[in-house]
């Protein structure tokens, strides 16, 4: 470990970045990347086995990848991307030493060991239990110890998250407020901290039960706090995603938001109510009044929703006041077609609002609501609900970022600028296409986490309309094209980072 | 910009365009939220669910009582089954099928229990979509009335093990 207080100046921002931040950027991002790989291979045989056409995988082995895919995405490389980005925003936007290096670096390798033992136990067959998990469906315990570790080291993370706000707020590296980066990065990690906690609840009893200490576990119960984590989670993701456009925004177009207090408003509503909106899982289950359901899953996730209705016109908007002061004024949107669309940010940045909004948001508001649940709960709709949001939206956010972390933080220049260009643009048709076809055959009934929807083996014959099949193929395409977007991803990043031309410490250029 | 510390005093009233945005939000929520409840009052396909748990070897016992009770034949190794009218109906979801094959007569009310004896399952009716979370020791209960007549299909639409893309039910509506 080298000097805990070594930094540079950006030439560029004009942000001191502490050497012992940026090595811990570094590894956290580059370990993301790394498990977006193992996940996008899983995606790529999946998705082609579902489609009728081609079924490549055995069903042993299309629910075990299934599994893999699910906790590879969704956990292990969000998460890992996730702490990078609370690094980057306590320590390298406040100017600040980060806190605690090597308990940073701890908690690293508690994720890497978390991460790679559930993985073992997954490749080997020991757990094949989906991102759920239900009980009392039951996987090794090395499984659920894999994911508790895990789950401390993402929590130490957040921990070193609100140690480097103390010392910046201590040391006065920052005047006045957080930026507004800063400060969806906190709502994000306060987030963090009560959904994993809901881990802890539900993982440390399952592990006991697992390895025969506790006798019984209440399925209902699992599902209840389970989802305090399996959602919530995602409400990180969202809140970080949403920090990431006003990121963007600023590196693109200059955007400067347009009120502070609302953007700041809306970031405390995700705070409040988004952890009663998990509910909403259970909408179906046995267990819940419908007065409940109706209060926790849906009023309070309407509040949640509000907030995403507030980003939504506050990131645009600041995008066409930082635009239309630089003289594009001409008509309504002159300031949209003069945007930087040949720059991967910016493209990324729309498209992943647009996606979110439009294909995660609407569809997830839709099924939140009680009644209509019936007809989505478990159907391929839900799956293509949550690629919306998960994928189209804080996926592609984290990728365009990406772009800019590789020269302004690790110093390097980009491989291969036109393909980083392209695919922002190629996933996002593809993640498109994808939540579209899996929106259509789940409308129709075809369900999710399912081997075979043409049923050869079933016990009493049933066939679908033949339109589950075209939906299924549509979808099967959009995987297609966004693993191709993924390739590119991991590609241009993993060539960057190591084989990128290194930049003189005063180059002060993005891209 | 918003990744530098903002003026001093931000604390600043909303431009009017804000103002319009944050209100239609606000009532658009106060639409939906209205319309869940009102759904339980005026809609006609509102499941009232009646939480209850039931362990689930007593689920297995009062399900195998109805099927011999009122086993009508069989098809594919599974019993079928023609409750009466305005009876409780058991369908166990159990790894991997729906037991028993339910005949059901148009019109008539049914008082559906459904369970699991093992993992979880989803109950997914086809072809009019309708899905309800399976939970071994809780009982589901619906009250279901059959407005048409033909043949239901169940899907099992939750993971339950290697076997559970071949798990089908099935019910007639006479």
């Amino acid at each position: 470990m080298s000097n805990e207080l070594e930094f540079r100046t950006c030439p560029i921002t004009g942000k001191k970045v502490f050497k012992a931040t940026q090595n811990l950027i570094w590894i956290n991002a580059v370990t993301a990347v790394v498990f977006i790989l193992i996940g996008g291979i899983m995606a790529f045989l999946i998705a082609m086995t579902r489609w009728p056409a081609v079924h490549l995988l055995p069903a042993e082995m299309f629910y075990r990848f299934l599994t893999a895919h699910g906790l590879n995405m969704l956990i292990f490389w969000i998460v890992f991307f996730e702490i990078a980005g609370l690094y980057f925003g306590a320590s390298v936007l406040l100017n600040s030493r980060l806190a605690a290096p090597r308990v940073a670096w701890f908690a690293y390798i508690l994720m890497l060991v978390g991460a790679i033992l559930v993985n073992i136990m997954v490749f080997t067959g020991k757990a094949t239990v989906m991102f759920s998990s239900y009980v009392p469906l039951k996987a090794d315990p090395i499984y659920y110890l894999g994911i508790i570790l895990f789950a401390v080291g993402a929590l130490i993370g957040c921990g070193i998250f609100f140690g480097t706000l103390a010392v910046a707020k201590a040391e006065k590296t920052y005047e006045g407020s957080l930026p507004l980066v800063t400060f969806g990065l906190s709502a994000a990690a306060i987030i963090a901290v009560y959904t994993l906690a809901c881990g802890a609840i539900i993982y440390i009893p399952t592990f006991l039960w697992s390895i025969g200490i506790i006798e019984n576990l209440d399925g209902a119960m699992y599902r209840l706090i389970f989802w305090g984590l399996g959602h919530s989670s995602q409400q990180i993701n969202v809140t970080a995603m949403v920090s990431i456009w006003y990121l963007l925004g600023a590196l693109t177009v200059g955007a400067t938001p347009v009120n502070e207090k609302v953007c700041r408003t809306a970031f405390v509503l995700y705070i409040l109510f988004i952890n009663l909106a998990a509910e909403h899982h259970l909408l179906t289950d046995p267990t819940l009044s419908p007065a409940h359901k109706i209060v926790n899953t849906s009023y309070m996730m309407y509040l949640a929703v509000l907030a995403s209705m507030i980003h939504a016109l506050a990131i645009p908007m600041a995008a066409e006041v930082a635009q239309r002061k630089k003289g594009f004024t001409k008509g309504m949107f002159e300031w949209l077609s003069k945007a930087p669309w040949g720059e991967p940010g910016f493209p990324a940045m729309i498209f992943s609002l647009i996606i979110f909004g439009f294909i995660g948001g609407i569809t997830g508001v839709v099924y939140g609501t009680e009644q209509l649940s019936i007809k989505s709960h478990n159907t391929w709709a839900l799956t293509g609900h949550f690629h919306g949001t998960v994928v189209g939206g804080t996926t592609l956010a984290f990728m365009g970022l990406t772009y800019y972390v590789i020269p302004l933080i690790f110093r390097r220049e980009l491989i291969g600028k036109k393909w980083a260009t392209a695919q922002p643009y190629i996933f996002a048709i593809g993640i498109t296409l994808l939540a579209i076809g899996m929106g259509g055959a789940g409308t129709l009934g075809s369900p999710r986490r399912h081997w075979d929807v043409t049923f050869a083996d079933a016990i009493i014959p049933f066939s679908f309309d033949p339109a589950v099949i075209l939906f299924t193929t549509l979808a099967a395409i959009g995987a297609l094209i966004a693993v191709t977007g993924g390739a590119i991803y991991v590609g241009v990043s993993v060539l960057s980072v190591f084989f990128g031309r290194k930049m003189a410490p005063n180059e002060a250029k993005i891209l | 910009m918003s990744i530098t510390s903002p003026e001093k005093y931000w604390w600043k009233p909303a431009d009017l365009q804000e103002k319009v945005w944050i209100t239609i939000a606000i009532l658009w929520c106060l639409v939906l939220s209205v319309m869940m409840p009102l759904w339980h009052i005026i809609g006609t396909q509102n499941p009232s669910l009646e939480p209850m748990k039931i362990r689930t070897d007593d689920y297995r016992a009062v399900s195998d009582a109805f099927i011999e009770k009122y086993k009508v034949g069989e098809e594919s190794g599974i019993p079928v089954v023609e409750p009466p009218a305005n009876s409780d109906v058991y369908l166990r979801a159990q790894m991997w099928n729906w037991t028993p094959i339910l005949k059901l007569k148009k019109g008539v009310n049914y008082k559906f229990h459904i369970s699991s004896t093992d993992l979880m399952h989803g109950f997914s009716l086809m072809p009019i979509v309708m899905n309800f979370q399976i939970v071994p020791g809780h009982d589901n209960i619906l009250n279901i009335t059959p407005t048409e007549a033909g043949t239901f299909h169940i899907l099992c639409n939750e993971f339950c093990g290697i076997g559970h893309h071949t798990m089908i039910g099935k019910i007639i509506v006479i």
